[in-house]
């Protein structure tokens, strides 16, 4: 359903499906995963029914995570091809941070910050499945040395990748007019004019004049 | 628990201290190597007491039977034979937890209480807290901790602390036939091992001493080895076990680091929205487009 007909589409159900994918099993194998890391998030036990089964359900939450995102690394990959410009817009990111955007470098479909961001995250997610790997008892028997070096990557990789995600989650909040994209794929043409303005001009052939 | 004798000096996943207000006496196991014979007696006494019974296992040409430590096997018997001068030498040693006064598997695990250390040095596993992620093998410098594959519980020797509790000694020390195991106070397992280590000097074992390794602040399962220069002779006994590194990192810095890297990019995202404003799209902006679109 199309709210206004100049609302620009930015994401496909199908993009849109395999976002929320990742989003929600990361979610779930962050909250597994604290409580496996720190007793201070011990409380988050009783979302999965109990301690063990936290503890038995966390590697799968991963593995459909690691698979989500594998496939969603497949679909958007092409978007993601860092440009001369996306360092560019990352080397000012202070102004964009200072809340001041309107001299900010052009930017296509996606700015260098979450282009950045998705090959953070695609490295990340490789890391957390291998090392992961090796700390799943249930399944895999690993030589105690080596348990030992993933576990910590595992942690480490899994507190930037949770880092990471508050950033993304944050940008989006912070953005207005950025969620709905998530929701039902629309952006306003002020939205992608402001932000996106190489994106704009592509899909709607306007948008020539200068940047305010 | 209840009893003053099974006072916890240390629990898993907690960050708190424990009760201290009663010192408790610190226990120790000596197992005299020089004295054992292999006759596993106290493999039995073992099975025995605490009502464990291992799969029956096959003969695959040694004397070690079961092969390795299970979750219904908490100590087993390791044969070495080795030439030593010219002379056989039959190295045999009782595997089991050494009960590690710094505990590798404590430090790993992440569930409350399902490790705790009384304050007489016992560490023991509490399986009904345990959630089998086996951290505790992880954690744990001497392979001692196993995973059941029945209950996928992490499963070792208690040091019968419900025998100790009540003043008796673990099973295994009751049963040796040739008194090659002791139980008594740490101070006074010391003591004995002292006299049996100058025994063995004069007997021509030049290097005998006690295995205590300080790297995990000494045991309280204690070895006579006539042989204490090469604990690694005795079936890989390590030469200087501490708790791994990564563990001291996994456990320690990343925690602090990792809360509050979480907790500060929350804080800072909180703070920007307050003191930035959300990044909204002018009325300017927006009639520009308007018109654009409709020109």
């Amino acid at each position: 359903m199309r709210r206004d007909p100049n609302d620009l589409d930015r994401y496909t159900a199908g993009e849109r499906v395999i976002h929320w994918t990742v989003g929600i099993s990361f979610i779930l194998a962050g909250l597994s995963g604290l409580v496996l890391f720190h007793p201070a998030f011990w409380p988050f036990t009783l979302l999965f029914g109990s301690s063990t089964w936290t503890r038995i359900l966390h590697p799968y939450f991963g593995m459909l995570m690691a698979l989500a995102f594998l496939l969603m690394t497949v679909w958007f990959w092409r978007l993601n091809r860092m440009s001369r410009v996306d360092w560019q817009w990352l080397g000012r990111i202070g102004e964009m941070v200072n809340g001041d955007d309107q001299n900010m470098p052009e930017q296509g479909k996606y700015n260098g910050g979450q282009k950045l961001l998705f090959w953070l995250l695609l490295i990340g997610t490789l890391l957390l499945l291998f090392s992961g790997i090796a700390l799943w008892r249930a399944w895999f028997h690993f030589p105690v040395d080596q348990v030992r070096f993933a576990a910590v990557v595992h942690s480490a990789v899994a507190a930037v990748m949770i880092g990471l995600i508050m950033v993304h989650v944050y940008a989006s909040i912070w953005v207005k007019g950025t969620i709905r994209a998530m929701w039902y794929g629309t952006v306003t043409r002020a939205w992608a004019r402001q932000h996106h303005r190489a994106w704009y001009r592509q899909i709607t052939g306007l948008g020539n004049g200068q940047p305010r | 628990m209840a009893w003053q004798s099974l006072d916890i000096q240390r629990r898993s996943a907690t960050t708190t201290p424990m009760p201290g207000a009663r010192q408790g006496n610190e226990v120790a196991k000596l197992i005299d190597i020089s004295q054992c014979i292999g006759c596993k007696a106290c493999q039995v006494a073992c099975m025995e007491w605490n009502d464990l019974r291992s799969a029956v296992g096959a003969c695959t040409g040694v004397y070690d039977n079961p092969l390795d430590l299970d979750s219904n096997a908490w100590t087993v018997m390791r044969f070495t034979e080795m030439e030593n001068n010219g002379r056989l030498e039959w190295l045999i040693r009782k595997d089991g937890c050494m009960h590690c006064q710094d505990p590798g598997c404590l430090k790993a695990c992440p569930a409350p209480g399902a490790i705790v250390q009384y304050t007489n040095g016992i560490v023991e596993f509490h399986q009904e807290h345990c959630i089998g992620c086996g951290y505790c093998v992880t954690g744990c410098p001497f392979n001692i901790p196993r995973l059941s594959e029945k209950d996928h519980k992490a499963y070792k020797c208690s040091l019968c602390s419900d025998r100790v509790a009540v003043g008796q000694s673990p099973a295994c020390v009751k049963t040796c036939p040739t008194g090659a195991l002791h139980f008594g106070s740490k101070e006074a397992m010391k003591d004995h091992a002292d006299h049996r280590i100058a025994d063995l000097k004069s007997r021509g074992f030049q290097n005998a001493g006690l295995y205590d390794p300080p790297g995990v602040g000494g045991t309280h399962v204690m070895y006579v080895l006539q042989h204490a220069d090469h604990p690694e002779w005795y079936s890989g006994l390590p030469q200087d076990p501490k708790i791994s590194p990564w563990i001291g990192i996994w456990k320690g810095l990343a925690k602090p680091l990792a809360i509050g890297t979480m907790a500060a990019i929350s804080l800072a995202s909180l703070f920007h929205y307050i003191i930035k404003g959300p990044n909204a799209i002018s009325k300017e902006t927006e009639k520009e487009v308007e018109d654009e679109t409709r020109s």
